[in-house]
């Protein structure tokens, strides 16, 4: 292995990146990649939060006034697609490709080729899935979760939505697979498993996860697709299958994915609370023993999604009690963070923001979390906005906040410079206001009983729609604030290499900007001492 | 449509002032069960409350006094046993604590034997059909017409002007107070989901399969709901009304509609 290296060295001694597109379209560097990834999911950030403001739009008032109820569907379905797959699942793959390497010593990823193309995948499955909307019947309408046997009546879309989600899973797949190849191989000497940063032990939960769900997903869909062209009929009842069968296999997938967008989640905020606590994290052992916890009941959870579809009592009480324990190494978490802060010494750069505004909101998603697995209330709240305010609530001040945090915590030591730190605070507050005004009315609408995914809705839903509606607009501005940030990102005063006061980790002991190669060589045992005690 | 915008907000402008009781919770419904499961969510709520005001209230005492601005000096504490097992072991003992009432109301949910009345409900794109096992009375239920009329595009009309806009169907669902009432649901499309929160009833109707849920209405009156599971173009169009009237009202509602078949099926004949 050693030698492998050295001969290496020898051919291209500091090369640097290759001119144009060439640079992109060849590159098998971490970093590029690593770019490439964010910018991608910035971009279908916008393309998703479009539709979503397409859909608030509509239900600002009561009556139809922009869109077709067939076109809000495929609104809705989108929304979720490109969200989901498209800005919150590449968008950590970018941080895993640019920060992992760096936060053990490793010269770059393990399976630099594979890198490239599981990520030129995806351009080209999202380009697949926008193609839809162009086509006869129109985009998918039939909710992210494709339930037959609705989804079997979409149109000329279907064979396209199956062959994206094919392309989307083999990229989830690759990349998971090089994640864990590079953790479990590439770490510097003396970097032991429980010694390594929580934004790598996360990230090597997630891979696991995804290994093992993406590929069940995969077979779903592909039972979609024999049930539409090839006469079979595992999901048709008049042929002897089973439309509940599909939601079974779909949320033992769907489960685990929702701690595939959450897990890197708590990584980065677990990265930045010590930093700006000027203080270690508190429990990093039991913070790495319940995110495995959490990654091992998401597998024996799914039908929790499912306590309206008929089940035997059994089946939805054990579903419940397995429900109600992810509250526990959820709160670990929770309670280990306010741990760290605790008698530290805070200050409040952008990041350390988001990740408060992080550790608050998603408590409130986890507040409802617990409200939602009482099986017979949630009976009401299934498929009620009460849902759509909880998993928004976990999803964009979690997720998003998490990888907004990431990005101004790691933007200098990607660009060298300071970003502008006014316009960064100025971000987060307007993001924090507009996402509860937008998803905390979602709330009392699903508990006065308005269903999701609906178009239209009765009068007395309509001043909680307004409020949402105004709030979503204002959160989807607020965004413009990011994109002047990081195009101004080069602009503001030279970065130190350790950027912040008292920041942890190898990645602050390379020069700002990371040069094209880190890590060549291991760092030695002082080095890291120093990085990670 | 600019104007129906404005038309629309200037009623919501005047629907928030001349009705200040905006709907915020969950109804208490009117089954013994709706109260049982109003109570439980009012229990997790009343939980969460507490277990927010707690964790938020040290977070917050730690940002107003752990800051460097006001010359804290950071700790190095980075671990306590005691601390992660007593945050471990309060939680579980709050879910316990929730567990044994959610379970209890999961079974009597779930216990449908017995029915004084059977209702097959079958799920249509985008309407209902109701046929009563014994009585032979068999109907289908769809939005009524003045929000048939308002509900599309640029139809001119006010939403705010239709009664129950979208809440309204032609043919109501109704049954006798006090009685048991047993659904058993299905689809012939795709899948449905028939939810009135009142009942605290959410079920899905599947094709293929027959699920079963009950009520037995403590109360008189009309009670509203809507398809609660994605079913295509107009699953936003497809609402539950339903009318608990006193049992002789609903016998007298039986004969009538048992007539009505009576002559349709001469008259078919």
């Amino acid at each position: 292995m050693t030698t492998a290296v050295a001969d290496a060295h020898d051919t291209h001694e500091h090369h640097g990146p290759e001119k144009g597109i060439k640079r992109w379209l060849f590159t098998t560097n971490h970093k590029d990649i690593g770019t490439m990834y964010l910018v991608l999911s910035l971009i279908m950030f916008f393309v998703g939060g479009s539709m979503a403001l397409i859909i608030r739009s509509e239900l600002m008032t009561p009556g139809l006034q922009f869109v077709h109820p067939e076109f809000f569907n495929q609104m809705t379905t989108m929304h979720a697609l490109i969200m989901v797959f498209g800005a919150v699942m590449p968008a950590f793959v970018g941080l895993a490709n640019w920060m992992i390497p760096m936060m053990i010593g490793a010269p770059d990823m393990a399976l630099p080729r594979m890198n490239n193309w599981s990520f030129w995948i995806l351009p080209v499955a999202f380009g697949l899935l926008a193609s839809t909307l162009f086509m006869p019947g129109g985009a998918p309408a039939s909710g992210w979760t494709m339930y037959p046997p609705l989804v079997l009546q979409t149109g000329d879309a279907f064979p396209f939505l199956i062959f994206s989600i094919h392309l989307m899973g083999l990229s989830s797949i690759m990349g998971a697979i090089n994640i864990i190849v590079t953790i479990l191989n590439m770490r510097a000497p003396d970097m032991w498993l429980l010694k390594m940063p929580m934004f790598v032990w996360t990230w090597l939960i997630t891979a696991y996860l995804l290994i093992a769900v993406m590929p069940v997903f995969a077979g779903a869909v592909t039972m979609l697709l024999t049930d539409q062209f090839f006469g079979t009929s595992f999901f048709l009842a008049a042929g002897g299958g089973d439309p509940v069968m599909f939601q079974h296999i779909f949320w033992f997938f769907g489960h685990p994915e929702v701690y595939i967008m959450i897990l890197p989640a708590f990584g980065v905020v677990s990265e930045i609370i010590p930093t700006f606590s000027r203080k270690p994290l508190f429990g990093h052992d039991s913070m790495v023993y319940a995110a495995s916890c959490i990654a091992f009941l998401s597998f024996i959870v799914w039908a929790h999604h499912m306590f309206t579809v008929g089940m035997p009592l059994s089946g939805q009480l054990f579903f419940m009690f397995a429900t109600m324990l992810i509250a526990i190494p959820t709160g670990v978490k929770v309670f280990n963070w306010i741990a760290t802060m605790w008698r530290g010494a805070m200050t409040f750069e952008t990041p350390m923001l988001f990740s408060l505004g992080f550790v608050f909101l998603f408590t409130i998603g986890g507040f409802s979390g617990v409200m939602l697995a009482i099986a017979p209330a949630d009976i009401q709240y299934h498929d009620s906005y009460f849902v759509v305010a909880h998993f928004h609530y976990v999803l964009v001040p979690g997720s998003i906040f998490a990888l907004m945090a990431g990005t101004y915590y790691w933007l200098p030591k990607w660009t060298g410079h300071m970003y502008n730190e006014t316009a960064g605070k100025l971000h987060f507050w307007m993001s924090t206001i507009f996402v509860n005004l937008t998803f905390f009315p979602m709330h009392f609408l699903g508990l006065a009983g308005m269903p999701r995914r609906i178009p239209d809705y009765s009068t007395q839903f309509a001043d909680f729609n307004w409020m949402a509606s105004v709030g979503a607009i204002g959160f989807g501005l607020s965004q413009l604030i990011f994109v002047y940030v990081l195009l101004t990102s080069k602009k503001g005063e030279k970065a130190t290499d350790r950027v912040w006061e008292a920041p942890r980790g190898l990645e602050w002991t390379v020069p700002s900007p990371a040069p094209y190669h880190t890590f060549d060589t291991p760092p030695v045992k002082r080095v890291s001492e120093e990085a990670f005690e | 449509m600019l104007r129906k915008t404005l038309l629309s907000l200037s009623g919501l402008i005047w629907a928030s002032a001349a009705n200040a009781d905006w709907a915020l919770n969950m109804p208490r419904g009117i089954t013994e069960l709706s109260a049982e499961t109003y109570d439980l969510h009012m229990m997790v709520f009343w939980w969460c409350v507490a277990i927010g005001i707690v964790v938020f209230g040290v977070m917050i005492i730690s940002l107003f006094k752990h800051r460097k601005s006001r010359g804290a000096k950071p700790a190095t504490f980075s671990h306590s046993t005691s601390a992660e097992v007593i945050w471990t072991i309060i939680p579980c003992i709050i879910l316990l604590v929730m567990s044994v009432p959610a379970a209890e109301t999961m079974i009597r949910l779930e216990d449908s034997r017995d029915p004084d009345i059977s209702i097959v409900v079958t799920g249509y794109q985008w309407k209902w059909h109701y046929k009563y096992q014994d009585e032979g009375v068999e109907f289908y239920s769809s939005l009524a017409l003045p929000s048939v009329k308002a509900r599309f595009k640029d139809s001119g009309l006010d939403p705010f002007g239709v009664d129950h806009y979208l809440l309204d169907v032609d043919r109501p669902l109704v049954v006798p107070k006090g009685k048991k009432v047993r659904l058993l649901l299905t689809a012939s499309d795709v899948i449905h989901s028939w939810w009135v929160p009142e009942l605290a009833i959410k079920k899905d109707a599947i094709p293929g399969i027959i699920n079963e849920a009950w009520f037995k209405a403590l109360e008189t009156g009309t009670f509203r709901g809507q398809c609660a599971e994605l079913c295509g173009k107009d699953h936003g169009y497809m609402p539950i009304v339903i009318e608990v009237v006193e049992p002789d009202a609903y016998q007298a509602w039986v004969d009538a509609r048992q007539n009505d078949s009576a002559r349709l099926a001469q008259v078919e004949n």
